[in-house]
């Protein structure tokens, strides 16, 4: 755990200033709105963002001017199409610092999990063909997951379990939702196949210490997927850097639209792989029996892609880069800590995850003592506040920490300091609000 | 009153806190009960986790049977308790012709938008919950309990005979 040295506060954040957030804020149309009666205060941006006017724009105008299919056909528009398409591929490899042929279209990241999971799958059932044979798993093989992951990066690993006979590992976590890397160093072992594990956590905010987990996985000759949902819009990453193997990540989550999601993958394992969906414009030579399929990235995009979703996910990539991923990454690490601090002093709550002045994300997941976390967001919305209120797709870690559900605030490079602080406000208020105040905090 | 005030009355969160008829064990909510007149279903609101197991029994000698009580066993929020603790008191004595009234006109006043006025003769203090109609995201969590006695009932009715 890094700690930080200062804690954050209005005064000494680094990154961006209010007043910049401010000016950031204008370029959002849905956040000038007002939600019973109050201007809205947007903290699900963990759930899914927002777009700026430019992300927008890029999808009304490759449909007003350019909208064709891709990869087919000679008139001006499929070229037109096809560049823009491309164009926004080289951008946002770009972003994720890998090649452009290595950067695969998915719907988002649980499609991009799903992809992973199936083509391992495909590579261990029937006549697998060369190099294909090293993703075939089989009884003694091993998929090491860990206890905080999202359900998206769990469920497709213990369904490849299920079909191949594989065993499904995972690697604990502590009382305060860390990774115990003691643990982790026992569990990754010679019949470790793959190693699938989240950046940052969606609920704790935790950000895990990836180079340790990769040297782990090296050591064993385990492949290493990295679920980057909640890393790439939030800091300044480079998955090559990283070293990971395959990450995965989803548009919405970055100012995109929905629908347009990326899985990283090297190129040599790309190229490897059996493709997932199959069907046109993944094929070289097709004949009644078989079909001999493309290079990557092709490969692993059968049919129609989304195209005008991977244009504004360029222009949302864009839209962070100019604004600048580490001043991002400073800024809402000092809503994190004024979120964590702030919820903290407040009678009856308890936050999960990393305490007051180390390193998370600029979210918090929180339990109130006697209200339960729908009637938290309840009357947090009657506020004009939204947050996600549930078990954020992370039940077997929500057991772990011995909650069935929590609220979570979660900002963007588009929140205020005042913003959080309105919602602490409200948030002090609802135990009084539901009659269980003065009860004592029965943390 | 605001429609936040309207949909956490008082009532709602007493009943939220005192949650009457939640005396089934945990030990009784995993095992089915293999008995005549007593129907028993689990309910689950995957999206905030909310959890019911709820027991209906049928009094013996009844003739026309009503309904012994209910008890029940869950987690959720203060709706879905005090749905179940409201429910739990209502249908004490009903005749399952009744039951089955009251869950219908409850059901459709929770899908009603707003736009209906419960009856309070068949509803009694679950009319307090009317103010849960505006907030389509929480009807399930007014329903909960509401689903799982409908199940249940039906089971008690076909073993009673």
């Amino acid at each position: 755990m890094v700690m930080v040295s200062t804690p954050a506060t209005a005064d000494t954040q680094v990154g961006l200033s209010d007043v910049e957030v401010l000016r950031i804020r204008n370029d959002f149309p849905v956040l000038d709105q007002e939600v019973n009666g109050r201007p809205l205060v947007y903290l699900d941006s963990g759930a899914t963002s927002q777009n700026p006017r430019s992300v927008l724009e890029a999808e009304q105008e490759f449909y007003e001017r350019r909208n064709a299919a891709v990869h087919r056909g000679a008139h001006h528009l499929a070229v037109q199409a096809t560049d823009a398409f491309e164009d926004a591929r080289a951008t946002v490899a770009g972003f994720v610092g890998v090649a452009e042929d290595e950067l695969v279209w998915t719907a988002n990241a649980t499609a991009g999990l799903n992809l992973l999971a199936y083509a391992f799958s495909n590579a261990s059932v029937g006549a697998v063909r060369g190099d294909a044979a090293r993703f075939a798993l089989g009884p003694g093989d091993e998929v090491l997951v860990t206890e905080m992951e999202h359900h998206a990066n769990l469920i497709p690993w213990q369904e490849l379990c299920r079909r191949t006979g594989a065993t499904l590992k995972f690697i604990p976590v502590d009382d305060d939702g860390a990774l115990r890397l003691e643990e982790a160093a026992r569990l990754v072992t010679g019949r470790t196949k793959v190693l699938a594990f989240t950046h940052a956590s969606n609920v704790l905010g935790t950000i895990n210490p990836v180079s340790e987990l990769v040297g782990l996985a090296r050591e064993a000759g385990a492949l290493v997927v990295l679920d980057a949902c909640q890393s790439v819009p939030h800091l300044p990453l480079d998955f090559k850097a990283l070293d990971v193997d395959f990450a995965v990540f989803s548009g919405h989550k970055m100012l995109a639209p929905t629908g347009i999601g990326g899985v990283y993958g090297r190129r040599e394992l790309l190229n490897a792989m059996p493709p997932f969906l199959t069907g046109g414009s993944m094929i070289t030579t097709v004949t009644m029996e078989k079909a001999e399929y493309l290079p990557a990235p092709q490969r692993f995009e059968a049919g129609t892609q989304p195209i005008s979703q991977a244009v504004a996910l360029a222009a949302a990539a864009s839209y962070l880069r100019e604004t600048g991923m580490e001043r991002i990454a400073g800024w809402e690490a000092s809503l994190g800590q004024r979120l964590v601090t702030g919820l903290s002093a407040i009678d009856g709550v308890r936050v999960v995850g990393p305490g007051a002045g180390v390193e998370r994300l600029g979210l918090a997941a929180f339990d109130v003592a006697g209200v339960h976390a729908h009637d938290v967001g309840q009357y947090l919305d009657s506020m004009g506040i939204a947050v996600r209120v549930g078990h954020h797709c992370a039940q077997p870690l929500h057991r772990r920490l011995g909650l069935t559900a929590t609220t979570r605030a979660s900002t963007y490079l588009y929140n205020t300091t005042d913003e959080v602080d309105l919602l602490l406000e409200a948030v002090a208020q609802v135990r009084p609000y539901f009659g269980v105040a003065g009860a004592g905090a029965s943390k | 009153m605001s429609t936040l005030d309207a949909m956490y009355q008082q009532l709602i969160l007493e009943h939220a806190k005192a949650r009457s008829g939640s005396d089934l064990t945990p030990d009784e909510a995993t095992a089915m009960p293999d008995q005549a007149g007593v129907g028993q279903c689990h309910q689950l609101n995957p999206v905030c986790g909310d959890e019911i197991t709820l027991r209906l029994e049928l009094e013996a000698a009844g003739n026309p049977p009503s309904v012994k009580g209910i008890r029940w066993h869950g987690d959720g929020c203060a709706i879905s308790m005090a749905s179940a603790s409201i429910l739990s008191e209502l249908s004490e004595g009903a005749s399952p012709d009744e039951l089955s009234e009251m869950i219908d006109h409850f059901r459709e006043l929770m899908r009603s938008r707003g736009r209906l006025e419960p009856d309070e003769e068949i509803l009694g203090d679950a009319a307090a919950l009317a103010g849960v109609a505006k907030y389509p995201a929480r009807v399930k969590c007014a329903m909960l309990a509401w689903v799982a006695a409908e199940d249940a009932l039906r089971q008690a009715v076909a073993t009673s005979r």
